[in-house]
Formats: C-alpha cells, structure tokens, sequence
C-alpha cells in the first residue's frame, strides 16, 4: 500500500512542472489565439539557464535565486521573440503561427547545444531539500514534496493574479474580447506582450525546477510539449483550473502506467484523452467555442482543374523525369527516389490540411505505419515485394481510421495537437515494444526484390508510384466528394446545412491522407531497406509540413513543387552543416514571415493579376457600396 | 469643433462601405445619424475609432488628427465609443466589465465614477457581481455605456442604443443620455428610430448607402417630411 501512496506522491511531483507549462500555454493561447509550439523550447531554455546560474551562485541563496533568475531571463528572450516574431503573424492563419513557432524550437535544439554541448548535465540539488522522508519504509524525496505543495499554491497565486488585478481582469476580458478592449482604451500590443512574457516565465520556472529531479538534456522540449499538449487537450484550452487538473491526471497516468504496461506506458494516457474526448470535445473545464471566423486566405484564387495544355505539360515534365537514369548516377537516382516518395507524402497532407483545411502536426505517423506495415510482412510473414507494397500502407490505414475518428471530432489548433499527440504515441509504441518493432534498433534488411533492386528500377517504380498517387488524388479533390471536403474546410455551418456529413467526409480524407502517407512510407521502407521510429517522428511531421507550405498551401499543385525543393536542400543542407536546425528552423520562420503563399502561389499570383484584372459590373460594385 | 469628419472613405476589402462623409460635433452637442440598416452608421463610427483597417479623409477630435492614429490612443484622447452589439465581457462582471473600462480623469470632461455611474443606472448597482452574460439585453445595454463612460470621454460615439429594447428601458436611455449631455458630454448617436432622436437630439444627419444625404437641425427635418420617408424606414 505504502508504495502506491509513494507512487501516487511522485505523480504529483511531476504534476508541478506539467501544470506551469501548461498554464503558461493556456494563458498564452487564451489572449492571443496563438498555440506557442515553442512553449517546449522554453521550459527547456529555463531548465539550462537555471542549471548556469545555479552553478555560478552558491548558497541556497543562490539557487533558489537562480531559478527565479533563470526563468526571468527566458521571459525576456519571451518579449523579444514577441516583438520581433510573433507581432507580425497574429493575424496569418493559425497554420503559420504553430509553424513558426515550431522553428523557434527547432533553433532552440541546435542553439542549446552550441552553447552547453550534446552531453546531458546534472544539476545541483536543492538546498534544504536534498534528502527524504520515510514512509512505512518507502523514500520520498523531500524536493518532491516541495513540488507537490508548489503546484496549488501556484495554482492560488495565478488565479489571485486573474481575479484581483487590473492586469488581470483586462486579460480576461481580451480572452473574450481583443478589438472591445482596444475600443476601451487599453494598448493591445504590450497586453499582449505582457501575457506572453508571463506564460514564457512559467513554463521557464518549470523546466528550472525540473533540475534537481532530472537531468538537462537538448530534447526535453519535445517530451513536454506532448504532454502538455495531452495536458491542454484533457484540461480544456484556456482554462487554468483545467491546466491543473489534467496535469495532475497525466502524471498520475504516467506514475500508475508504468505500473501496467511497463513497456507502452503511454497507451494509458492516449485511453483516458480518447474518452475524454468522445465526452467533452473541449476538455473537461474547456468551453465549446463559437465556430470561429476563419481566417481569410491570403490570396483567393480560385481552384480549377488542368487545361489540356498544362495536362500536356505535366505528362512531358513525368517524361523528362524519368529520364534521369539515362544521365544520373546512382547516387542521383536514390535522391530521385527519395524526392519521388516525399512528393507522396507531402501530397498526401496536403490533401489533408490544404483540401480538408484539417492541419495534422503528426502526420509522419501513417508515412511511419506503412513503413512498418511493409517490415513486418517482409520480416515476419515473408510476403512477395509486391504483397508488400499493396498490403504494407494499409497498417496506415488503420492508423488514420483509429485516430482519425477522434482527430476530426476537433478542428484548429486542438486539431493539430492532438495528431501530434497521437503521432507521439505512434512513435512511442515503435520506440518502446522492443519485441516487436525492434526499438530504437529498428527493423533492419528490408531489401526490394531483383525486379526492383537496381537504383534506375527503384526510381521508375518510386515515380510511377509518386504520379500515380498525385493523380488519384488531384481527381479526388476536383470530385463532387473534394467540392464537399473544401465547403467543410470554408464553412462547416453551412455546408452541414446543405445536408454534408461533414464529420464523415472529413475522416474520410484522413483516411485517404493516412492511406497516400503510407504508400509513401512502404516505398521508404525498401528504399533505406530498413524502418527506423524516426520514420514516424515529429520532424518527419514538420518535413512535410514545410513542404507543403512552401510549394504553397493553397494552391493544388504546391506540394510537388515543396517536396521536389525542399528535399532536395534538406539533403544538400546535412551534408554541409551539422547545425541543420538551426538553419532549418530559421527557414521556416522566413517562409512564413516573408514567403507565406509559398513558390506556387507566388506564380499563380503574378499570372493571376496578369491574365484578368476583372472587370467590375456596376451592379456588383453598387451592391457593395450599399453593404455594411 | 468638437469633432470634425472630412471627406471620410472606408473599405471593407475589396467594398468600398463609404463615401466622403462629412459631419462636424460641436462642444456639448447631441447628434443624430439616421438612418436604415446598412446604411453605413457602424461603418462611420468604427472608422472615426479606427477598426476599420482602410480608411482615408481627414477626423479632426479637438484640434488633432486622428485618422491615422491606432485605437486605443483614440479612446484615450478622450472619444468613447459604445458599439452596437453591446459587447458586454460576459465572463466579467459588472464592477470588473467597468474597471477594463476605467482611464485616468480628463480636465475637459466629467468625471465619472462607479458610483456615480450606478446612480444613472441604478439596475447595474443592484447587480455589481453579476457576469455580464446573465443580463438582460437593457441591462447590458446600460453596463456598455457605463463602461464607455468610465474613460472619462469628452465625446462618445453610440452606435443605436435604443435597439431592441422596452419602452421602459428606452424612457430609461433617454433619461441617462440627457443627463450625460448634462454633464457636459458631446455625443453622436447612431438611430433607426426617429421619435428616440428626436427627445435627445440637437442635429441630425442621414446616412444612405455610404452617404450623408442630409444635414440640418431636428426643426429643419421635421419641415421635410418627403426626406423623411425616403430615407428613413417609418
């Protein structure tokens, strides 16, 4: 019984740390509307600035000061990255921001290791809190009961801070209300900034209090960001009471899970988030929103189908580039190939967010099941190639079914984290059930046939594959069955008036997006010859993002473009550089300050103003002076 | 002047919603902008505040150039504007709906107080710790000019305050809004309703697809009944 109690005691020692984060977070997004994906990066950014300045102050003095410090000091790089960053994409599409702030992160990963190096670094421990109590023969950390007394009275502080001061009834009321509290007199711009430097400052005090607990490490941003997207998601976006609650319910899952399924601790969480959503959609304490306005697009150019002359010109540049045997090597060809299955993959999200307007931040789960689908036909069943390949993409199916179902009961920002949660849950399961996946070893000798085996065969099957795929789903999105899709993605109020299913449609095309990515990831899987997690992991996720955002997200042919590109930097960029996230994270955020309609849209925008400049009918333009 | 609008033209996208208003408020004056739904009244007034984002002409509010300045400065000058929707914090509640609304005091106009607030509005002080989304739509009505006026404004822009309401609460509104101008408050306000501008107004101006298309005292309107019905649903 005593270690049940201990256990259940740890939970909520962990539960400090969740809760600051997800506070943080949910304060942030509560005022601004933006999701700070970073949120991660700068619990992480408090944890190594603590661990600095803790080291360099003595005394307990110095520590506790330290963290407080430390969290100060990531605030203030909060404010400039407000400032500098965050101030010109409030208004872009909720896209934009979550990838934006997810190259911060990514320039956060490779910056922390510049600066304090790979190597994971132990903190000091806390004075006045180093040893522990005994209960019935059981230890508890004196530092852990410190925690579990921080987190209410953190809780208590910031529920003060909300109910008592001006700042934070303002804060409350722009939650509701951001132009009435601008029409009042008050100067959103550093309300704004203020919020975000107190959500930064939490999640900074929450990655500095993990140091006596934890080692530091470059990639602890992610982990957190999970769990506090997990957090959010149970707890309702928004509400702090909610932060509290579900951290404390996650770490306990996590404390008791362990306990379980030693091996996949993490199905108990994703169990308990599937009921939660299936019963409140917007999180235990959350409340359902208003069916928000959406964003207008950045440009609005109408989508059409092929002329037969482009038709023509599609059909000669799939000729020309199936070519390159003829003058390209092999090393040429095995890029080829590679570009060719990430033109799959990327089309298949785009066929998600940029058709279904549903933008997944995990999509990289279904490119990573068909992968494994592939592996354990080839290695457990020993099926023929071809078996493989047709039946391989189908365990991505079955993903995108299962998680689909839940995913699209949300749209938005809940959307995004929540394929993110599963596709950390995918990841996860792959990394941990060694006996199955092989782990973090991987599945290894997945080796295509002779028919397919030389580098010119694999490429032409990969192109084939790749044109086939983009086909298909080009017809599928100018079909009766796309026109629905896109009148969810623009309106799911009236299109549901109308009589569209719209929940239907929308989990069937991520089906159809999960099914494509998987394609994608069994021709992966004989490429590399081997399937790895990674295969399923986040910056797999973001790769195809960028992808797609930089080929153009509202334009139906952008995602080629991206994928073509964009790999082939990427491939060119690791070789010259070991810091390819910072690079890449600063990139990201370029593309979508500077570059956001993306290299396609870009072109349809020049030609689109060249070819009609439409001429205005009187009536219309008489109708539009008389409408408010 | 109090307030002086030149050649106003606004834009919603591609929409052009405006075109070149005129109208001027002088020091202590009550004024009527009439006319019909979609007519352009909102329109005028978010511009003069600033929360359309295209609009170009001249907004003079005592003696400075407004029409490039954000929002929030506007308001603080001392120009109060009450919208239409009412826009009540309905998470806050009354007393905290009044403190987002509170600014500094202004030597050029009145001071207003939450009690003194809740003396022109005596249902709000019955109610101080009330969400604002468990009022009724009169209530609200007054909570939102109360808020308006705890900036302490010279000039407030109302955007149909009598919209949807009671007599009773109407005779109410009337009440409060002659005590403001009282007190020294120069206001526009936006009206549907003739009869309510009639009993607060000293001028009017009609508004008609995005253009002032009359200008005169109540007296001179009541001599044209043809303006009237053309341009006023009656």
């Amino acid at each position: 019984m005593a270690f049940y109690i201990v256990q259940f005691l740890t939970g909520l020692a962990s539960a400090a740390s969740l809760f600051l984060v997800a506070s943080g977070l949910s304060i942030i997004f509560g005022v601004t509307r933006i999701v700070n994906f970073a949120h991660g990066a700068f619990y992480m950014l408090g944890a190594y600035v603590a661990f600095t300045l803790t080291e360099h102050w003595s005394g307990a003095l110095g520590f506790w000061g330290g963290i407080v410090a430390a969290a100060l000091v990531v605030a203030a790089v909060g404010v400039i990255v407000e400032i500098l960053l965050l101030r010109r994409i409030y208004h872009a599409p909720e896209l934009f921001q979550l990838l934006a702030t997810f190259g911060l992160t990514l320039m956060v990963e490779d910056l922390v290791v510049l600066i304090w190096g790979p190597d994971d670094l132990l903190g000091r421990r806390a004075p006045g809190f180093k040893g522990a109590v005994d209960f019935f023969g059981q230890n508890i950390p004196s530092y852990d009961l410190f925690l579990i007394v921080l987190g209410p009275v953190v809780l208590g502080a910031l529920w003060l801070l909300f109910q008592r001061t001006r700042w934070g009834i303002l804060v409350r009321a722009a939650t509701q209300d951001r132009d009435m509290v601008a029409a009042l007199g008050v100067n959103q711009k550093w309300l704004f900034t203020s919020v975000f430097a107190v959500g930064v400052f939490l999640a900074a005090l929450g990655g500095a209090l993990q140091i006596p607990r934890d080692a530091v490490h470059h990639a602890m941003d992610l982990r957190i960001i999970v769990e506090v997207f997990v957090v959010v998601v149970i707890g309702g976006l928004g509400s702090i009471l909610g932060a509290f609650v579900a951290a404390v319910l996650v770490s306990e899952l996590n404390a008791f899970g362990i306990l379980i399924f030693p091996t996949i601790s993490l199905i108990l969480v994703f169990l308990v988030m599937a009921v939660v959503l299936v019963v409140r959609p917007w999180g235990l304490f959350g409340k359902k929103e208003a069916p928000v306005r959406r964003t207008p697009g950045l440009t609005v150019i109408p989508w059409r189908a092929l002329t037969s002359l482009e038709r023509l010109a599609a059909l000669v540049a799939l000729a020309l580039a199936a070519m390159l045997p003829f003058v390209g090597g092999n090393y040429a060809l095995t890029v080829g190939a590679e570009i060719a299955i990430f033109v799959i993959f990327a089309a298949s999200l785009h066929f998600l967010m940029a058709v279904g307007g549903l933008a997944s931040f995990g999509h990289a789960a279904y490119f990573g099941l068909g992968a494994y689908g592939v592996a354990f036909l080839a290695k457990l069943a020993g099926l023929p190639m071809i078996a493989c390949l047709l039946l391989g993409p189908l365990l991505g199916t079955l993903g995108a079914l299962v998680f689909g179902a839940f995913a699209v009961q949300l749209s938005g920002v809940y959307f995004a984290m929540l394929t993110l949660a599963f596709a950390q849950i995918v990841w996860s399961i792959a990394f941990q059930w060694v006996a199955v996946t092989g782990g973090d070893n991987g599945i290894l000798g997945v080796w295509p046939e002779k028919w397919a085996a030389s580098p010119s065969h694999f490429y032409w099957l990969s192109l084939g594959v790749a044109a086939l795929v983009v086909s298909a789903l080009r017809l599928i999105t100018f079909s009766p069955f796309g026109y629905a899709l896109r009148a969810m993605r623009d309106s799911p109020l009236r299109s549901e008036a109308i009589g569209i299913n719209g929940k239907l449609i929308q989990w069937t095309a991520f089906v159809v997006a999960g099914s494509t990515a998987g394609i994608g990831g069994a021709l992966f899987a004989y490429l590399k010859g081997s399937v790895f997690p990674d295969n399923m992991g986040i910056s797999l996720s973001v790769d195809a993002l960028v992808m797609v955002l930089l080929g153009g997200v509202e334009t139906v042919a952008g995602p080629i473009f991206g994928a073509i590109v964009y790999k082939a930097l990427n491939i060119w960029l690791v070789s010259q550089t070991d810091l390819s996230k910072l690079v890449l994270g600063i990139f990201i955020v370029l593309v979508v300050v500077v570059f956001p309609k993306g290299i396609v849209g870009m072109f349809e925008s020049i030609t689109y103003r060249r070819r009609a400049a439409p001429p205005k009918s009187p009536v219309l333009a008489a109708k539009m002076e008389g409408a408010q | 002047m109090k307030l002086s609008v030149c050649n106003l033209n606004s834009h919603y996208g591609p929409a052009h919603i405006l075109f070149d208003i005129g109208l001027e408020v002088g020091e202590g004056e009550v004024v009527a902008l009439l006319g019909r739904n979609g007519a352009g009244k909102s329109t005028t007034f978010r511009s003069i505040v600033g929360l359309v984002e295209l609009r170009e002409g001249q907004i003079m509010f005592e003696g400075r150039d407004i029409s490039k300045a954000p929002t929030h400065e506007i308001v603080r000058s001392g120009l109060g504007y009450v919208p239409e929707e009412r826009r009540i914090f309905t998470e806050l509640s009354v007393e905290e709906n009044l403190e987002v609304g509170r600014q500094p005091q202004r030597p050029n106009a009145p001071h207003w107080t939450r009690e003194k607030l809740y003396q022109l509005f005596p249902n709000l002080g019955e109610m101080k710790n009330r969400p604002g989304g468990r009022m009724s739509g009169g209530e609200q009505q007054m909570l939102t000019i109360a808020r308006t006026l705890m900036g302490n404004p010279s000039l407030v822009l109302l955007d149909e305050p009598s919209e949807g309401l009671s007599p009773k609460i109407v005779e109410q509104m009337v009440d409060a809004i002659l005590t403001m101008k009282k007190a020294g408050v120069s206001m526009v306000v936006s009206e549907q309703n003739l009869h309510f501008a009639r009993l607060i107004s000293d001028r009017a101006y009609i508004i008609e697809r995005g253009r002032i298309c009359f200008s005169g005292t109540m007296a001179e309107l009541d001599a044209r009944p043809d303006i009237r019905d053309a341009h006023l649903s009656i």
